[in-house]
């Protein structure tokens, strides 16, 4: 961790500025580009597109539960719209935002010229818009898109599904082979590339936790890919592996695809975690409390996610013992979990923390998150699962995880990093803004469906009882609001890509430690040609 | 520079590796179940005959029939319980009916509750082992020639042995 080192900056003795920053003009440097920072950029600038569309999917759901009743869309519409929303934030939004940091910032906090495989890296962002293009082209289809929930269940996306599956199972594949390649991307880069004297223990930890995420991705993803085999083979070549009339059975699928899945969600906070860390000890101008402890917490927090996957199905009718295996593996992740926030907390105390907006956005996620955290919990004790099972209450909870977890973690990293990136600041009014728009907002939209759910109001049914009528129309105002408020970060984000804003100073923020700090700002095309010196 | 291709090739191995886990679990989840019980799934292949009756316990069987709406018969259990002793065999049809004027292919899917219980019910001969054809309105009796292990434990007082009818003629399947 410590690299305050004077002597990195070597690299600007060795060669021209001019020559560091040439780039290729027109639209081939986006499309042939290898350099880290360009891809980096597509894919930020792509999961912000995606955050949109899959928020716009939302808002339809939100729109239909203004009021109870069916107004807007029709339920197999509401279906689609909540299938692809899933697929759309999970695949498009959140992981490829992770992955454009991670090609932004990985190979600057590790002293690499670029990524290990560069070409490579250009295949695994530019299958991205294609596969997408197909995922959301079948909702202008006759019969409309899949629209078995994002986690397509058989045989509601075998028996039940119409012909937009095979356009769905061709899509997941190109994605989990974008995911892939950009896994073995970061792997390799972190293995060979790291600067002489980054040892593994000196590594910032957000390379740590993408490294420990990149092989989750390798391991899971390919069984993603498996089970969407398995369902087009079912549908169409006669296989029956999801159907107990040719011997098979369905809730096979769901042990699959929970085998993916629970990594899976795993491979979306991590990384956040690894931001959250790079920020507080800034903000709070004290080294993170507890380093090695936060590496081995996340080691074992993926180790555990591999064995926790049945806890997504404790109404299928297991043996109890299966129940309890899984009930209390489930809550041993509490214990790692609740070591990183702690660290974090330990962090703070007695800092001299300022609460710039990356700052609000990293604390909002350590109080939210734990919200996400402890309903987990809650839905980790068996008997309680069988209420909570399929209400809003589970939506209240993965939506505290991945949009104040996952989401507010990745928002935080862009506006700590963006100076670095554009070499203006961001604006810190408009900032404030977007914060406290954000955190009111999305309490409104997420809050409230504890409650409706724990009252019993199922997910994914685009009517509901009338009691209910009040709280709908309160959260999806919340919805709209949130979605609103992200247009402030758009604005954002678009000032400090034309330049708008105070010049960004190398350090960019005084408690900032750390190789890619030690760099001009904005970095340059090329950055790390010669290899720094860490001591 | 390191080489990268060793790593690479490593990398590309696990993905393959866990590619092909993912369809191992298929015959992985088949034979965990079998042996444990989990699911109810019993034995589909004839038991052998049994060797020695435990006349000090009685234990109820219940049955039960349906079918998928795709199989357009009638499916019912002539009698919807029996009391056995444990290693007695006993011998109970199922009575069906093709109430369509097309001929039709069934396929009965046994499932046993309590799962645990499972792998004690012993099917000497059943109809589900094979596929059961019937022509357009014909009806017959299914018999399934089952007992009890002895070694039962003793808290199961009452199995329920459940079959599921799904259609299996040739041009409807997987649709």
């Amino acid at each position: 961790m410590s690299t305050e080192n004077s002597n990195v900056l070597d690299i600007n003795n060795d060669h021209h500025a001019d020559e560091r920053d040439h780039k290729p003009k027109g639209i081939t440097r986006w499309l042939y580009t290898t350099n880290h920072k360009d891809i980096g950029t597509l894919y930020l600038l792509f999961a912000l597109l995606m955050l949109f569309i899959g928020g716009s999917l939302a808002m339809v759901i939100r729109a239909e539960l203004f009021q109870p009743g069916l107004q807007f869309v029709d339920p197999h519409f509401f279906n689609q719209m909540t299938t692809v929303h899933g697929l759309v934030m999970v695949f498009g939004a959140i992981m490829p935002a992770f992955v454009g940091l991670a090609n932004w910032m990985v190979p600057m906090m590790i002293g690499a010229p670029d990524m290990a495989l560069p070409r490579m890296n250009n295949w695994s962002f530019w299958i991205l818009p294609f596969s997408f293009f197909i995922l959301l082209s079948t909702l202008f289809m006759e019969g409309g898109g899949p629209a078995a929930g994002w986690t397509f269940y058989a045989p509601l996306s075998t028996t039940y599904s119409n012909d937009s599956t095979a356009f769905f199972v061709f899509s997941v594949h190109l994605l989990g082979i974008s995911s892939i390649m950009g896994a073995m991307n970061v792997i390799v880069t972190i293995f060979n590339l790291r600067a002489p004297g980054m040892t593994w223990m000196k590594m910032p930890l957000f390379v740590w936790t993408w490294l420990i995420t990149a092989f989750l991705l390798i391991a899971v993803m390919p069984v993603l890919a498996g089970t969407v085999t398995m369902v087009l083979t079912d549908k169409y070549f006669g296989t029956s592996f999801f159907n107990a009339a040719g011997g098979g059975d369905p809730v096979l699928f769901q042990h699959i695809f929970w085998f993916f899945g629970h990594p899976e969600v795993y491979i979306m906070i991590l990384p956040a975690f690894g931001i959250v860390s790079s920020i507080i000890p800034t903000f709070a101008r004290k080294p993170l409390f507890g380093y090695d402890s936060m590496v081995i917490a996340t080691a074992s927090i993926a180790f555990l996610s591999f064995i926790v996957w049945a806890h997504h199905m404790f109404t299928t009718g297991m043996p109890v013992a299966a129940e309890l295996f899984f009930m209390y593996t489930t809550m041993l992740i509490a214990v790692p979990t609740g070591v990183k926030v702690f660290n974090w907390v330990a962090t703070m105390w007695r800092g001299s923390m300022t609460f710039e907006t990356p700052m609000m956005f990293a604390v909002a996620f350590i109080v939210l998150f734990t919200i996400g955290g402890l309903s987990g919990l809650m839905l980790a004790i068996i008997p309680a699962d069988f209420q909570y099972q399929d209400t809003y209450f589970v939506v209240a909870h993965f939506h505290y995880v991945l949009v104040t977890g996952a989401l507010f973690g990745i928002i935080s990293g862009v506006y700590f990093w963006i100076p670095k990136w554009t070499g203006v600041m961001y604006s810190e009014r408009l900032g404030q803004w977007h914060f406290w728009c954000s955190l009111i907002s999305v309490n409104m939209l997420f809050f409230p469906m504890h409650f409706v759910g724990l009252a019993g109001m199922p997910r994914r049914i685009p009517d509901y009882a009338l009691q209910f009528a009040d709280m709908n129309a309160f959260i999806s105002i919340g919805g709209a609001l949130f979605g609103l408020s992200q247009l402030i970060f758009v604005w954002c984000v678009v000032r400090c890509m034309r330049r708008k804003g105070e010049k960004a100073s190398t350090q960019v923020w005084e408690g900032a430690h750390g190789l890619e700090w030690e760099i001009p700002s904005p970095a340059p095309y090329h950055t790390f040609q010669t290899p720094p010196q860490v001591k | 520079m390191v080489s990268h291709r060793l790593l690479v090739r490593k990398l590309v191995l696990i993905c393959i590796a866990m590619f092909g886990f993912g369809f191992a679990l298929v015959p992985l989840y088949d034979v965990f179940c079998r042996y444990t019980g989990i699911n109810g799934k019993t034995e589909n292949t004839a038991a052998p005959a049994s060797r020695r009756v435990d006349e000090s316990r009685e234990i109820s069987v219940e049955f039960l029939a349906n079918r998928d709406p795709a199989v357009p018969w009638s499916f019912a259990p002539e009698i919807p319980s029996i009391s056995v002793h444990p290693g007695q065999v006993k011998i109970v049809n199922f009575l069906v009916e093709n109430l369509s004027g097309v001929a039709t292919i069934g396929r009965a899917v046994p499932s046993v509750s309590p799962g645990e219980a499972a792998r004690y019910f012993k099917k000497i001969e059943c109809f589900c082992f094979v596929e059961q054809p019937l022509d357009a309105h014909q009806g017959k009796a299914m018999p399934v020639q089952f007992y009890i292990d002895p070694d039962l434990p003793s808290h199961f007082t009452t199995i329920t042995l459940s079959y599921r009818l799904y259609n299996n003629t040739p041009q409807t399947v997987g649709r």
